[in-house]
C-alpha cells in the first residue's frame, strides 16, 4: 500500500522544473540564514577566545595610550603614552588583585620589511608574570629569555614566518642598531600576539629609552570580584584609563551591529521570499490537480487526509531545500568567511563562520517551520475542494 | 419487498439549481429502488439530468428535497443535508465510483493507483484485494506501468479495480465508456457484468449508449428530470465474445 508520504514525494515529480527553482529558493533562504547564524555565533565566539587569550581582564595605561596591537602598528608606534613602574606595586597590593604583567609596547618602522617598509611590533615583558597569565601560549622552538637583562627575543609565530627566522638567528632593530638574539618561536596563537616580538622588560626600557617606564599593566581579578567596582576603583588612580575587556568586546560587538542589522534584514527578506514561492507553488499545483483532488475525496479521502498529503509536499520541498541550504553554507563557509572579513572593519583571528550541529538542527527546524505555514493555506485550500465541482470542472 | 434485498431506496427525491432567480429541477421527483445485485443502466439525452441523479444516488450531493435510503439506512431526509465529512463517510463505506475520464494519478503505477484508497480507508479483509483484482481484470502484468504507458481501456480497467479495491457495495459508473472505442467499451462493459454476476455488485451505470445500456438488467430512461423504467430484464445482452480475463 502507498503512503501519503510516498504520494506526495511522487507528485514533486510532476512539475519537475517548478519543484526545482522552488527548492533552489528555498536552498537559498536557507544559505543565508545558516550563514548569518553561523557569522553570529561564529564572531563572537572568536572575539571571546581572542579575548579570554589576552590572558587578563583589566587593562591599566596611561590616559589616550592605544591599548591594542594592531591600532599601535596603525598608528606606526606613535601615541604611546606612558606610565611610572611603581604603579605595579600600587595595584598588586589591592586585595583584589591575584595577578598583574607589565607591558612596554613599541613600533619600530624597518625600512626593509615588505616592499615599502613596515612597522614591527615589539612587547617588553616579564616572562614569569606574562606567561602565568597566558598559559596556552606554548613554544615550537626553544624557550623563555635566560634573564631580565638579555639581549634575546621570542617571536610570534606569525613575526617569525614573515622575518624568516628561526631558534638562533638575529634579528636588527634598525632605528636602534641593536640586534637581540631569537631564543625561542611560539606555536600559533590565533591572536595578535602570533604578530609580536617579545623581548625582556627591563632591555626593552633600555633599547626604546623608557626606564622604570611601562605603557601597560595588565591585571587578574580574583574570582568572584565585581569588575566594574574594581574598575572604578582603579579610575581613583592619577592619569591613568582602564580598559574591561567586556569593554573591548562591547565595542566592538557595536561596530559590526550596523552589519549584522543588514545582514539580518536580508536574510528575513530572503525568507519571506521563499516563502510566498512555496505558496505560489504549492497553489499552483492545488489548482492544477483540482479534479485529482476532488477524485481523492470520492475514493475515500476526508478533508483532513488532502490536508495532510498537500502539507507533506510542502514539507518535503522545505525539508530537502533546507538539507541543500544547509549543504551550501557548509561548503561555502570559508568563502562566506572570507568576504565577510573584507566587509568587516575588524574581525577577530579565530574562524568567523562557525557552524555547528545546534545550528544545523536549529535551521532545519526553523525551515521546516516555514514551509508548515507556507504549506497551511494551500493545504486548507485543497481540503475543501467538494469533489463534485471537482468533477464537473473543466481544471486539470 | 425484503427490505433487506434493498439496496437503494429514493422517494421524491428532487434537486433544483439556482441559475440567477431561476429554478432548474434537474432531478426532479424521482423515485426508485434498487435491489441489492441488481446491474441498472440509465440513458437519457444530455441535460436530462441523469449525471445529476447518481450523484445523489452516490452521495455526492445534497439534495434540494426527498429521501434516499442505503441499505435501509436513512441517508437523507425532511432537507437535512449533510456535509462533506458526513458524505465522505459514507461514500468510503458503501461506493465504489468510475469515471468517463478515468482520473488515475498520473505519477503513480498502476498498482499504486489500485491502492491509493487504501491510504485514507481500509476495510477488513482487503488483503492482496488489489492483487486479486488486476489478476481478474487481466492488468497484472501492468502493475507497475504508469497511466501514461497504458492504453484508454487498461485504464478503465484501473480505475474498476481502484473502485473495487475497497469492497464496494454499489458501484456507480458515470459514462464508463465515453472515452473509449467499441471495442473497448464492450470489453469494460463485460467486466462489469462480471463483477455484478459473480460478487452480485450492485452497479448504476449512466450512459448515452443503447446498446451497452441493455447490458444491465433493469434500464431507466431519464427525461426533463424524471425517470421512468423501460425494461425490466430486457433482451439482455451478455458480451460473451470479449473474456474479462484478457485485455
Amino acid at each position: 500500500m502507498i503512503t501519503k508520504f510516498q504520494v506526495a514525494y511522487k507528485n514533486l515529480h510532476r512539475k519537475r522544473v517548478r519543484s526545482l527553482l522552488t527548492l533552489i529558493g528555498i536552498a537559498l533562504s536557507a544559505w543565508v540564514l545558516v550563514s548569518l547564524l553561523g557569522f553570529n555565533h561564529g564572531y563572537e565566539t572568536s572575539l571571546n577566545k581572542d579575548i579570554d587569550n589576552m590572558g587578563f581582564q583589566l587593562m591599566i595605561m596611561a590616559k589616550g595610550c592605544p591599548y591594542e596591537a594592531a591600532t599601535m602598528m596603525l598608528k606606526g608606534g606613535t601615541g604611546l603614552k606612558y606610565m611610572k613602574e611603581s604603579i605595579i606595586n600600587d595595584v598588586a597590593k589591592e586585595p583584589e588583585v591575584e595577578k598583574t604583567t607589565p607591558i612596554l609596547m613599541a613600533a619600530v618602522f624597518d625600512p626593509n620589511k615588505g616592499e615599502s617598509g613596515g612597522v614591527a611590533g615589539y612587547f617588553g615583558i616579564e616572562p614569569k608574570s606574562f606567561s602565568e597569565m597566558k598559559p596556552f601560549l606554548k613554544f615550537r622552538q626553544g624557550r623563555w629569555f635566560t634573564d631580565e637583562n638579555a639581549f634575546e627575543a621570542v617571536m610570534g609565530y606569525e613575526a617569525a614566518e614573515l622575518e624568516q627566522r628561526e631558534v638562533g638567528d638575529m634579528i636588527l632593530i634598525p632605528e636602534k642598531n641593536v640586534q637581540f638574539k631569537v631564543v625561542g618561536i611560539l606555536a600559533r596563537t590565533g591572536t595578535q600576539d602570533d604578530g609580536t616580538i617579545f623581548v625582556p622588560l627591563k632591555t626593552a626600557q633600555k633599547v626604546f629609552g623608557k626606564p622604570d617606564e611601562i605603557t601597560t599593566l595588565g591585571i587578574k581579578v580574583k574570582k568572584g570580584i565585581d569588575s566594574t567596582r574594581f574598575e572604578d576603583k582603579m579610575y581613583q588612580l592619577p592619569d591613568v584609563q582602564v580598559v574591561s575587556l567586556a569593554q573591548v568586546k562591547q565595542t566592538i560587538m557595536q561596530l559590526i551591529s550596523t552589519a549584522k542589522v543588514m545582514v539580518l534584514s536580508i536574510a528575513l527578506i530572503a525568507i519571506l521570499i521563499a516563502m510566498v514561492g512555496v505558496i505560489n507553488t504549492i497553489l499552483m499545483s492545488v489548482h492544477e490537480r483540482f479534479q485529482e483532488i476532488g477524485i481523492l475525496k470520492t475514493i475515500g479521502a476526508m478533508p483532513g487526509d488532502v490536508f495532510k498529503l498537500i502539507w507533506i509536499e510542502t514539507l518535503i520541498l522545505c525539508a530537502i531545500g533546507g538539507i541543500l541550504g544547509i549543504g551550501l553554507a557548509l561548503i561555502l563557509s570559508k568563502v562566506t568567511e572570507v568576504v565577510i572579513r573584507h566587509l568587516l572593519p575588524y574581525s577577530p583571528s579565530g574562524g568567523l563562520v562557525l557552524i555547528d550541529l545546534k545550528l544545523i538542527l536549529f535551521t532545519l527546524a526553523a525551515v521546516l517551520c516555514i514551509g508548515l505555514l507556507s504549506g497551511l493555506y494551500p493545504a486548507w485550500k485543497a481540503g475543501r475542494i467538494r469533489p463534485l465541482e471537482a468533477i464537473r470542472s473543466e481544471i486539470g | 419487498m425484503n427490505q433487506n434485498m434493498l439496496a437503494i431506496e429514493a422517494e421524491n427525491l428532487t434537486k433544483v439549481y439556482l441559475r440567477g432567480s431561476e429554478e432548474i429541477p434537474a432531478v426532479n421527483d424521482v423515485s426508485l429502488r434498487i435491489n441489492k445485485g441488481d446491474f441498472i443502466s440509465i440513458i437519457g439525452p444530455s441535460g436530462s439530468g441523469k449525471t445529476t441523479l447518481i450523484n445523489l444516488l452516490g452521495c455526492l450531493d445534497n439534495p434540494t428535497s426527498g429521501e434516499l435510503c442505503l441499505a435501509g439506512r436513512s441517508i437523507f431526509n425532511k432537507g437535512k443535508r449533510l456535509s462533506e465529512r458526513e458524505l465522505t463517510k459514507i461514500r468510503r463505506e458503501i461506493y465504489g465510483y468510475i469515471f468517463q475520464n478515468f482520473y488515475l494519478i498520473p505519477t503513480l503505477t498502476v498498482m499504486e493507483n489500485v491502492t491509493l484508497p487504501l491510504t485514507f480507508y481500509r476495510k477488513p479483509d482487503t488483503e492482496n484485494e488489489a492483487v486479486k483484482l488486476l489478476r481478474l481484470l487481466g492488468m497484472e502484468h501492468r502493475k507497475d506501468h504508469l497511466p501514461g504507458q497504458i492504453s484508454g481501456g487498461e485504464m478503465q480497467r484501473v480505475a474498476i479495480a481502484r473502485a473495487m479495491v475497497n469492497k464496494p457495495e454499489i458501484l456507480l459508473a458515470d459514462e464508463p465508456t465515453g472515452n473509449l472505442d467499441t471495442k473497448r467499451s464492450a470489453e469494460i462493459v463485460q467486466v462489469l457484468q462480471e463483477l455484478n454476476r459473480k460478487a452480485q455488485l450492485t452497479i448504476i451505470m449512466v450512459t448515452h449508449n443503447q446498446e451497452l445500456a441493455r447490458c444491465a438488467n433493469r434500464m431507466f430512461e431519464m427525461r426533463d428530470g424524471r425517470i421512468c423504467q423501460i425494461a425490466c430484464e430486457p433482451e439482455r445482452i451478455y458480451c460473451n465474445d470479449a473474456s474479462a480475463d484478457s485485455p
